[in-house]
């Protein structure tokens, strides 16, 4: 692999022993990808931060490091609402352990959005051709698909290493010849909200690391794509799509393998995964928009919970729309920020959590270890306010 | 007897081998407590890792397994040197941010290598030697 001469520097220990293992982690991934030099990036996204996943190893490791970030670089989310994690009913250890990881990052000069829409937050922040190292497999789906940017799905250490530096290996997706469409996928029947969520857990388990191209019968919203490309990125490890009309489009070239979805198969995945004896609903995977945060509030006016109902979204968002969590609390749910029902371990105690995200419904049961519900955001707020 | 092989994670170690034909996923199957490897569906169930040379295809499962390796290293129980056949992200990661040599595109008999035979991983040469004096 090629190397500057200040990234020889680096990689020599010149600057620090950080710097050096940070390059050497950059350089090993190039090798095994075949990339022939680093390029610099225009941000970073952390994964690596909920305490109930990288535990005691992972804050050992992040607290040993001295550096600053050299690009913006922003976290995922974490374990637990950082400000009402005791009446989630976390445990003050755990609580404390998940703070510690939170400050450790914020001293590397890391923000604390922990949130895996930084795209919605942060505007700006990823535009057509920006190369990035981000790590949240959705909101790679996303810059790469709906912004047209470039990133490869980042793990913990390589992303950090990658904030430390401000480079990331040329491989993989930051190459035109790795975003060429795979398999085209076709769907000649309306689909709306979280029918999106439902064809995307169908197709990433078929097109696994593939890049679909969709053709499909209308244009989903923004929101809409968040959740084809959340859930494919979850039940398969789809990290960039295209759809005819919707999205930057493909470098030309039709794809060899063809498949085809219709009403019935989405609706088996309702079918399969019933909702309406679950004892929790969660909604917010990925994290809620300002406007599902609103619809929310319109479908819960004059209403009151009666099982546990998570709204889970960026704490920007939520402090950005006072009125609309205001109106959603006084139902009774809990607008949740900073994690989700996956990465929070106070969602273990229920039995099957309701959800309207694809993303959800293919990690719930591995991850959480409890059943999971599918439906609309109508069925799943049925669920969370019928007697 | 000696065989070449490609660096991916700096240093030279000697030490007692154990092999496995089975990929290891650092998070789930192996005890960072302990170093011992806790997943029933394993080959290597049962057994330490610790002060070894771990021979294994590669690695695989959460990007966290690094952290499992640093977290083994900090307490003494990590594999002196590890080998793979073709070592994927999360061990590559794993063994340079603990210190730990590793090696892969080695041949693939060494994955029958029986255990407790000496081997040094010698990294920076891209040289293994098996059955090496101690």
């Amino acid at each position: 692999m090629y190397l500057s001469r200040e990234e020889e520097l680096l990689l020599a220990g010149e600057k620090g022993e950080t710097l050096r293992k940070a390059m050497e982690i950059l350089v090993a991934i190039g090798e095994i990808y075949g990339a022939d030099r680093l390029i610099p990036i225009g941000s970073v996204q952390v994964a690596g931060v909920s305490f109930k996943n990288i535990g005691q190893a992972g804050l050992e490791w992040i607290s040993d490091l001295k550096g600053r970030a050299v690009v913006p670089s922003f976290l995922n989310p974490a374990g637990m609402d950082l400000r009402r994690w005791k009446e989630m009913g976390i445990d003050p250890d755990f609580a404390r352990d998940q703070e510690m990881v939170v400050e450790a990052y914020r001293r590397l000069g890391i923000s604390d959005d922990c949130t895996c829409i930084p795209y919605q937050v942060r505007p700006g922040v990823a535009a057509e051709g920006d190369h990035l190292a981000w790590s949240e497999s959705s909101a790679v789906s996303y810059a790469n698909s709906v912004l047209g940017a470039r990133t490869n799905r980042e793990g913990g250490p390589t992303a950090l290493a990658s904030a430390l530096l401000g480079r990331t290996p040329l491989c993989g997706y930051h190459l035109d010849e790795n975003r060429r469409p795979t398999h085209m996928v076709v769907v000649e029947q309306e689909l709306r909200g979280s029918d999106y969520g439902a064809l995307g857990f169908l197709a990433g388990r078929i097109v696994k690391d593939g890049v679909p191209l969709f053709r499909l019968r209308d244009k989903p919203t923004l929101d809409e794509l968040k959740a084809l490309g959340a859930s494919m990125a979850a039940s398969g490890s789809v990290a960039l799509y295209y759809v005819d009309g919707a999205t930057p489009s493909p470098p030309s070239g039709e794809p060899e393998e063809k498949l085809s979805f219709d009403r019935t198969d989405i609706e088996e995945v309702r079918e399969d995964h019933p909702a309406e004896d679950a004892d929790m609903v969660a909604l917010g995977c990925p994290h809620c928009s300002p406007a599902e945060l609103a619809r929310i509030a319109d479908l819960l006016d004059a209403k009151l919970v009666r099982r546990e109902l998570w709204i889970c979204t960026a704490r920007k968002i939520a402090q950005a729309s006072p009125d609309v969590v205001k109106r959603i609390e006084k139902s009774g749910a809990r607008v949740i920020c900073d994690t989700c029902m996956v990465v929070c371990p106070a969602s273990e105690c229920y039995r099957k959590i309701a959800v309207n995200s694809g993303k959800a419904l293919a990690y719930i049961p591995g991850l959480v270890r409890v059943q999971a519900g599918f439906g609309s955001t109508e069925e799943c707020i049925e669920v969370a306010t019928k007697g | 007897m000696e065989f070449r092989c490609h660096k991916v994670a700096k240093g030279c170690a000697t030490g007692q081998a154990l092999a496995t034909r089975e990929p290891i996923s650092f998070l789930g199957n192996v005890d960072p407590e302990t170093g011992m490897v806790v997943d029933p569906g394993h080959e290597l169930y049962g057994h330490c890792i610790a002060g070894r040379v771990l021979i294994f295809p590669g690695g695989k499962g959460s990007t966290v397994g690094s952290y499992v390796l640093y977290q083994l290293k900090k307490r003494g129980l990590a594999p002196v040197a590890m080998m793979n056949l073709r070592s994927e992200p999360i061990v590559a990661v794993g063994a340079i941010i603990s210190g730990i040599p590793l090696v892969d595109r080695i041949p693939e008999d060494l994955l029958n290598i029986p255990e407790g035979k000496m081997v040094t991983v010698d990294a920076d040469r891209e040289l293994i030697i098996v059955d090496a004096p101690i």
